[in-house]
């Protein structure tokens, strides 16, 4: 089980956090013009990459905050976690 | 009554206390502290199981977690439990243990004819003989193999004991109390550091109890017993023993299971039998110690044989000895020890020893004792059935193959010992890729993956000096980091005796013209010549030819067998062991009870059950509940004999014809408020909402971004800026979650907040032709007049001098109102709605009638928003606003979603209008087509129409609005039904919805 460091709450385990998808992808803009191609990118495709990856979890047994979390696809390992607000490089 | 094979004084167990027991029916005892194998061995009794395959005898080899052959089913405190380890399980009163695999016993077994057929049963023999013809599989071959190959016989009985779980931190976890362990944990607890010290044995100390050492001038044993005492009395320190750490999981977790009372004759109530213990340490120890390995001979399964460790450990532990003619056989010195301590009880043992002769501090002082020790030989086979009688044994040439003078000597017993295997389990699934160690001839753990660190043994250190060493230093450095305090600590001086040199070699060639089978692995009854069949049909990685040949795949994980295995291979394949590799460890180390995973999360907890505040009122009035989620909701209010078909009907027709009640509080509620609430929803929901009045409510429908609907509901305007949504019970969660979602990551720039609220109200749906005369009743001072209160309308009104909401939206299709208290008013509501209603013919409803109610009036839910349906499938598309974005809108317009002949919802009737369509059926043209007969579509919800007398179902079906009029099949493969069905609009009763606006 997984140690997740809540940027709200500190370190929390896992089954008190849901896991949602990839934080790198962006919602094209509402009301603005997209191509097909641009939304289906966003909807459809998705890296599935080995290593370091950037993913949002929401805190939902918690603080109920959406938060970033940078992790290891492969060993799990987390190198770092923060608010939405906020970058990881 | 006398333990034939019981010594006067040594050991540790309590002689003060008998123990009587059953093995097969025949009364033993033993004492306090003994083990079921203890106790058999010293009343003379070795012959314990029949093998796996061959059902060849079977008896002890080890004394704890290594053994591969004594798994017994075992009746005790009440309960019947199989596979149990003998050499682990602790006697107590009145246990009744019996062997598995045999019929009709353990010492006349039919099965064992698979042993003189041994030739037909080669590696891969069930792969290969087994596959044709296919149909036999399923009823012929599977159940025969089953019946003869299967272990033990699980209880059927529900088991009444209780389990629990418990989550626990700490700064050091320590696997094991052996010296390396004791070292870490007391250095540890001295820096100031959270310690927890676990120990699988009931008994803490490891090696030191049986290994001739002294520390600081005590024995082993006292210096155990003394760090022990210290460390029990040290507020931050938690000592365990009975507690294997069996998986090391990521982040740094590790799972222990303590066997809290099995040992125990009697128990307090709530004292569970066996609990799991979640820890998440900062900082990992493994002295997991390690396991001897045996080296492999003919007939070396023959009971009788054992580990030469165990046979000290039995006699130093438990007083037991494990023959009065040893033979000990040995590649390496500590089966040595092993000698001396029989000596010591005046038993005369013979060593053979694999290596030339040689001189060491051990091997001087077995020869000092004048013990037998004969250089350059080994066992070729033991001879004896159920029991060894004798062996024969060779003097190795030079190269170890053949062998210069073969002779048979007589023995009770064979010691083997083929050095040491450290236990990297732990280390291995921590995620450490394991390096193989030259030195001893095994793996141990490489580079750090997690925050483990590997002492003593288990390391690959066999000397206690060293292990010491280790253990206070790891302990001081890891925990020091930590707590920042560092305590120095003078290592103990330590006497121990020096070991030589081992000799690499596992396996004993045999003489020309014999075939003993020599086994590799005792459980899974694998031989060296299956592991050859294998390499010789081409299989090649050891993860293949652990699979093929079942190498260590048994209970015991292969713990004896695997690097035997592994060396052998490399033998064949002429590679090095590091190049073979070898296979995954992992979790649980040893077998664990399926009540400990569980836990406590079983009938009433193994959920949290929600009930609604009229619960009480539905359950006192024959209420029958079904779950939606967590929440019980009554399906029907039972009258008399009613059966459910029939109360669903009488109180949907209640309904249709006066007036019925419906408790609505499981229904999602989220609290929106904020300035940009209405340009939140407005972008949640496919249709517009930046219009909607102060006092009014609208249906409203959300995708997900990829066009396929979430959820439905409605919201209502309560004031300018506040808002309350409702979903459907099983998308609440959901809902609030995507809700939050947009609100903090997609346009943090609204200011908008979200809550939810389901709790904190309690609903009823009032519906029916009568509901606005009863309403009125209900607030005699409201007018409830269509143009007062109209639907889709809102009001705040005092219900009997509480606050109350009052919504007229419907979800039954009928006249209705929805109204709103405080939870704790809930029930207050709805028997004064009961009570008021009488006069209208009120009754409650459930939750059948309600889908009765809303499947007639075409309303969708859940079977139809199944995640597969856009708006326009469902008839919906009307709410789809073609003016504003919205979630999911982009998506709207995918190829696939505008094709004319695309899925749509209708209704079908059975042509003979009695037979009611299953759910989830088929449509299709023929019913007696060729599979796979092609599905038009299928049947989402089925209901009885009560207001036509028939049965009327949902579906969703391919280009369904032009198949309206004509005739399908719909069938059930599942309920074996075929029924010719018509397809008619989805909307059976009141297709204009004047019902809800009358």
């Amino acid at each position: 089980m997984l140690y997740i460091k809540c940027p709200y709450c500190g370190l929390r385990a896992q089954k008190e956090f849901s896991y949602g998808g990839d934080a790198t992808v962006k919602r094209p803009n509402i009301n603005e013009e997209v191509s097909s191609e641009d939304w289906d990118n966003f909807v459809y495709m998705r890296k599935s990459p080995r290593g370091k990856h950037v993913e949002l979890w929401q805190h939902i047994a918690g603080c109920r905050q959406w938060i970033k979390v940078q992790r290891d696809t492969a060993t799990h390992e987390i190198f770092q976690t923060a608010k939405v607000t906020e970058e990881i490089r | 009554m006398s333990q034939p094979f019981r010594l006067n004084k040594e050991g540790l167990i309590n002689r003060n206390k008998k123990i009587s027991f059953t093995f097969n029916g025949k009364k033993l005892f033993g004492y306090e502290g003994d083990t079921i194998a203890s106790a058999l061995i010293a009343n003379g009794i070795h012959l314990v199981g029949r093998s796996f395959k061959y059902h060849r005898p079977r008896g002890f080899f080890g004394a704890g977690v290594e053994e591969p052959n004594a798994k017994l089913q075992v009746e005790f405190n009440g309960h019947s439990e199989p596979n149990v380890n003998a050499t682990e399980m602790e006697l107590v009163e009145g246990l009744s243990a019996t062997s598995q695999n045999c019929w009709p016993s353990v010492n006349f077994d039919i099965g064992a004819i698979n042993n003189f057929l041994k030739m037909f049963f080669p590696a891969g023999f069930y792969y290969k003989t087994f596959m044709w013809p296919k149909s036999f599989w399923y009823k012929i071959y599977e159940p025969f193999i089953r019946k003869a190959a299967g272990l033990g016989v699980a209880s059927i009985e529900k088991d009444k004991e209780r389990y629990e779980h418990k989550f626990e931190y700490c700064d050091l976890l320590v696997t094991g109390s052996g010296p390396s362990g004791l070292a870490s944990a007391y250095a540890a607890a001295k820096n100031g550091a959270k310690v927890i010290l676990a120990e699988d044995k009931p008994r803490f100390g490891g090696t030191l109890l049986t290994d001739d050492v002294s520390i600081d001038n005590l024995s082993g044993k006292d210096w155990a017993e003394k760090i022990i005492t210290e460390l029990k009395s040290m507020p931050n320190v938690t000592v365990k023993n009975r507690s294997q750490v069996f998986g090391y999981y990521d982040h740094n977790m590790l799972v222990m299971f303590e066997r809290v009372s099995d040992h125990l004759e009697k128990k307090s109530k709530f004292t569970p039998r066996q609990r799991l213990w979640y820890i998440r340490a900062k900082e990992t120890i493994l002295s997991t110690g390690s396991i001897e390995r045996p080296i492999v001979f003919g007939n070396n399964d023959t009971p009788g044989i054992f580990l030469s460790a165990a046979a000290k450990e039995y006699m130093k532990v438990y007083g037991v000895l494990v023959g009065k003619k040893p033979l000990i056989f040995t590649n390496n010195d500590s089966a040595y020890e092993t000698a001396l301590e029989f000596k010591k009880n005046n038993v005369e043992p013979i060593i053979l020893d694999t290596r030339e002769e040689h001189s060491s501090e051990l091997i001087d002082e077995a020869k000092s004792k004048g013990i037998d020790i004969r250089f350059s030989h080994g066992v070729i086979v033991a001879n004896g059935y159920k029991k060894v009688k004798s062996a024969k044994i060779g003097k190795l040439n030079k190269d170890k193959n053949s062998f210069e003078k073969i002779e048979t000597v007589d023995c009770d017993c064979i010691c083997v010992s083929g050095f040491w295997t450290p236990s990297v389990h732990l280390a291995s699934q921590s995620g450490n890729k394991l390096k193989y160690e030259e030195k001893i001839d095994a793996f141990i753990p490489d580079k750090k993956k997690q925050h483990e660190t590997s002492v003593g043994a288990a390391n690959g250190s066999f000397t206690l000096e060293e292990s010491l060493k280790h253990g206070f230093e790891n302990g001081s450095n890891l925990s020091a980091k930590i707590t920042e305090t560092k305590t120095e600590i003078s290592i103990p001086n330590v006497n121990e005796k020096k070991y030589g040199a081992h000799d690499k070699f596992w396996c004993m060639p045999l003489p020309k013209n014999e075939n003993p089978k020599r086994f590799v692995d005792f459980q899974n009854d694998v031989s060296v010549s299956d592991i050859e069949i294998a390499l010789r049909e081409g299989y090649r990685s050891i993860e293949h030819v652990k699979r093929y040949t079942t190498l260590g795949m048994a209970t015991d994980q292969g713990r004896t067998s695997n690097l035997n295995g592994l060396q052998l291979v490399s033998n064949i394949e002429n590679k090095i062991v590091p190049e073979v590799g070898h296979t995954t460890f992992r979790p649980p180390f040893t077998p664990i009870t399926i009540g400990t995973i569980v836990g406590r999360e079983v009938g009433m907890e193994y959920m949290p059950t929600r009930k609604t505040p009229m619960h009480e009122w539905h359950e006192k009035n024959n209420a029958v509940f079904v779950d939606a989620g967590a929440w019980k909701r009554p399906r029907y209010y039972k009258e008399g004999n009613e059966t459910l078909f029939e109360a669903s009907k009488r109180e949907a027709k209640n309904v249709r014809e006066n007036v019925g009640i419906c408790d609505v509080t499981t229904l999602g509620k989220i609290d929106i408020k904020g300035p940009d609430a209405a340009e939140f929803l407005n972008r949640v929901y496919t249709n517009a909402w930046m219009k909607l009045p102060i006092g009014k409510a609208r249906y409203g429908l959300m995708l997900r971004e990829d066009g396929i609907v979430m959820d439905d509901g409605t919201t209502t305007r309560i004031s300018e800026n506040h808002y309350h949504m409702t979903t459907t019970t099983a998308q609440a969660a959901n809902v609030l979650s995507h809700l939050e979602y947009y609100l903090q990551i997609v346009w943090p720039e609204l200011n908008v907040n979200v809550v939810s609220t389901t709790e904190q109200w309690a609903g009823a749906a009032i519906a029916g032709p009568k509901s606005r005369d009863m309403l009125s009743k209900l607030y005699p001072d409201l007018d409830v007049s269509n143009d007062a209160l109209p639907f889709m309308g809102y009001k705040e009104v005092e219900f009997f001098g509480v606050p109350s909401r009052i919504f007229r939206i419907s979800f039954s299709g009928e006249l209705a109102y929805e109204i709103n208290v405080k939870s704790d008013h809930g029930m207050f509501m709805w028997e004064k709605m009961m009570e008021v209603g009488k006069e209208f013919g009120n009754q409650p409803y459930g939750t059948e009638a309600l889908s009765t109610l809303r499947i007639e009036m075409g309303h969708v839910a859940g079977p139809e928003l199944d995640g597969r349906t856009i708006p326009s499938d469902v008839s919906l598309n009307g709410l789809v606003s073609k003016k504003k974005d919205f979630i999911g809108k982009n998506s709207l317009g995918r190829e696939a979603f505008n094709v004319e002949s695309r899925q749509k919802i209708v209704g079908l009737i059975p042509i003979d209008r009695k037979s009611s369509i299953p759910e989830g059926s088929h449509i299709v043209q023929d019913q007696n087509a060729k599979l796979p007969n092609p599905k038009l579509g299928h049947v989402s919800s089925s209901c009885w129409s009560v207001e036509n007398n028939n049965p009327f179902s949902l579906a969703i079906m391919k280009d369904g609005k032009n198949m309206i009029g004509k005739k399908f099949f719909a069938v059930s493969p599942l309920k074996n039904k075929s029924i010719e069905v018509e397809v008619i609009s989805s909307h059976y009763v009141d297709p204009e919805g004047k019902r809800v606006r009358s």
